[in-house]
């Protein structure tokens, strides 16, 4: 046997003697020998989803398809629907209401290995006047008795950037996200999780289509070809039962900062309960604030490299309330069920510093967030 | 070096294991945490649009908990 | 040399999981039957015994009990059986979950954990095989798929005792 081959093997077999030794009836705490992770189970699922605000529409269905092979491997896809009816505030001012469909596809495959899931996905969103392409690889382990989940994932996106009445691709812009997450089991009625995420953009990060406004004057948007962000999420979710039977209350906060000077808090709450056998309600508030980008200005007073009327620049904030009902029926065999959930979100935006040109006063409106999700699991 | 190193890793993680307490939520008291109200996110689907939503109205993005890509598109 | 030193070392560093070891007898029990009645652990030597620690609300459990089903009705006759201990916290979603799976096998109820803490062995579910003596043989933790196979060659190599 060569040489490099003896040493593999004398190294494998010290390897196993020690560990041997080392778990030989005990469960050190660290190692888990068994294996807790599970994959989801199949499903298949039909969705209506409707967003209704600002003068822009965007409606239309998804269906998604999860099937497992044997137990360490699941593949899924899911085909997405946007017809857009759009009337915004920009297109209102500067051009004219439009119609378009956007059609977003996603493949993921998920792959267990011990106590860690592997998942890779792709994913393809296309409008006649934008392509984004992106892939991702993600990897959950659980460690310390199943007691914490550890995850770190990677996405990589392109995006070809198009203009209406133009042939081909004006431009491109490229993406990275880099998240790490951990979630910690507290107690049995406890659960916390820590998300952190830094996303990298370069290229074309604005619109064709949108216009600053200089000294009174519309002109060219102009942004900066680099973008650089991070976001930190607290989590934590807890089984009130002791005070309303069969609920849950759970909290999270976001502070997301960049280096265009964005900052912007999330804070988010919400409760579920169980109605019956077959009922879940649940209910939840919002609450978005954001402080304006370096460059944006609603009617820039000065000459400056970089411009921007972007209104999601702007300092503004929205409040959402939200509330969903799930109902639940279970199949012949066990683990098959089939689940209806309705989903209603009310969103109102207040903006500081963007003027609504029609009135002249601060923009504002209100959104309608709507979701019916038909799913079998089998 | 070769030889202590795979060793010396294990001897790492194990004695590593010895400052941290005994998992004190054995497996057998997770019944709480396995009901779904207990969840961070029941409805991937639901979640998905919602972020996709917050992604282009908004000025923030990341740190969702939600895996997914975004669309970019404006 | 070095080898076994740290070996040693690491041995008495880790503190001590599972309660139970291979080899040593089986912790008794006595817990009341889903049917009524009660059973105990130590009535039951003269027969191989699969101890098998389940919840309703944990998959693995779910997907493992068709297996545990056939083996129960397969290696019956030859002094050998199932005895599902079910750690709901409402015995009677126990109850009714075993009679929605269709378990033929004695399913006995944990709700107070007692029985589970006995033999914890850091993984749901939990498999315990005794041998005719009363004492423990095999010990598995969690389910994989595949894993019925190595439960079926180790009763028989029991039965056979």
């Amino acid at each position: 046997m060569p040489r490099l081959q003896r040493l593999r093997v004398h190294l494998r077999e010290r390897w196993r003697a020690l560990l041997s030794t080392a778990l030989a009836g005990t469960a050190a705490p660290c190692m888990n020998p068994a294996q807790a992770a599970t994959l989801p189970d199949d499903r298949a699922e039909a969705t209506y989803h409707l967003y209704d605000g600002g003068g822009v529409q965007a409606s239309g269905p998804a269906l998604l398809v999860r099937k497992s092979l044997g137990d360490r491997v699941a593949l899924s896809a899911q085909y997405y629907v946007d017809a857009v009816s759009n009337a915004s505030i920009d297109v209102v001012t500067y051009a004219s209401p439009f119609k378009e469909k956007r059609i977003a596809t996603d493949f993921g495959a998920d792959w267990l290995v011990g106590n860690t899931t592997l998942s890779l996905a792709y994913n393809r969103s296309e409008e006649p006047d934008y392509i984004a392409e992106g892939v991702g690889l993600d990897v959950a382990t659980e460690v310390y008795g199943g007691m914490t989940t550890v995850s770190l994932g990677f996405t990589r996106a392109r995006d070809l950037v198009g203009q209406k009445l133009t042939q081909g691709w004006i431009d491109r812009a490229l993406h990275w996200q880099y998240r790490a997450g951990i979630t910690q089991i507290l107690s049995p009625r406890w659960l916390v999780s820590l998300n952190a995420e830094a996303v990298a953009d370069e290229g074309f990060l604005g619109s064709p289509y949108r216009a600053a406004r200089v000294f009174g004057a519309a002109v060219p948007e102009r942004n900066p070809r680099t973008r650089s962000s991070r976001a930190v999420k607290l989590r934590s979710i807890n089984d009130t039962s002791a005070l309303v039977p069969r609920s849950s209350f759970r909290a999270e906060y976001r502070y997301y900062w960049d280096n265009w000077d964005v900052k912007a808090h999330t804070t988010e709450f919400g409760v579920a309960k169980h109605l019956g056998t077959r009922f879940m309600v649940e209910g939840l508030v919002r609450h978005y604030s954001q402080s304006k980008a370096l460059f944006y200005s609603d009617d820039a007073q000065a000459e400056t490299v970089f411009v921007s009327r972007n209104r999601q620049l702007s300092t503004f904030s929205t409040t959402a309330v939200g509330a969903k009902l799930t109902a639940t029926w279970p199949g012949a065999t066990p683990g098959t069920e089939l689940r209806v959930t309705g989903s209603l979100e009310r969103k109102q935006f207040r903006f500081r510093d963007f003027t609504d040109l029609r009135s002249n006063r601060p923009y504002a409106y209100d959104a309608n967030v709507v979701q019916v999700v038909v799913s079998g699991s089998f | 070096m070769h030889r202590t190193l795979p060793l010396l890793a294990l001897a790492a993680l194990l004695g590593g294991c010895v400052t941290l307490p005994e998992p004190w939520v054995k497996p057998y008291e997770r019944e709480r945490l396995s009901d779904p109200i207990m969840q961070f996110s029941r409805h991937g689907s639901i979640d998905r649009h919602r972020e996709h939503i917050h992604t282009v109205r908004e000025g923030a993005r990341g740190a969702t908990g939600v895996q997914g890509g975004g669309c970019g598109c404006n | 040399m070095l080898r076994r030193s740290i070996a040693t070392l690491l041995l008495a560093s880790t503190t001590a999981g599972a309660a139970v070891q291979a080899l040593q007898p089986a912790p008794d029990f006595t817990l009341q039957r889903a049917e009524g009645g009660n059973l105990r652990l130590v009535e039951q030597r003269g027969q191989v015994v699969l101890i098998n620690f389940w919840a309703s609300w944990c998959g693995p459990c779910r997907v493992e009990m068709p297996h545990l089903n056939r083996l129960h009705d397969k290696y019956k006759a030859g002094g050998f059986t199932v005895l599902g201990v079910n750690i709901d916290d409402d015995p009677r979603h126990g109850a009714a979950t075993a009679t929605r799976w269709g378990l033929r096998f004695p399913v006995l109820l944990d709700a107070s954990k007692a029985v589970t803490k006995t033999y914890d062995l850091g993984a749901m579910p939990s498999t315990v095989l005794v041998d005719r003596d009363g004492r423990i043989r095999y010990l598995h933790r969690g389910y994989r798929e595949g894993l019925e196979a190595e439960y079926e060659r180790q009763i028989r190599e029991l039965v056979k005792e």
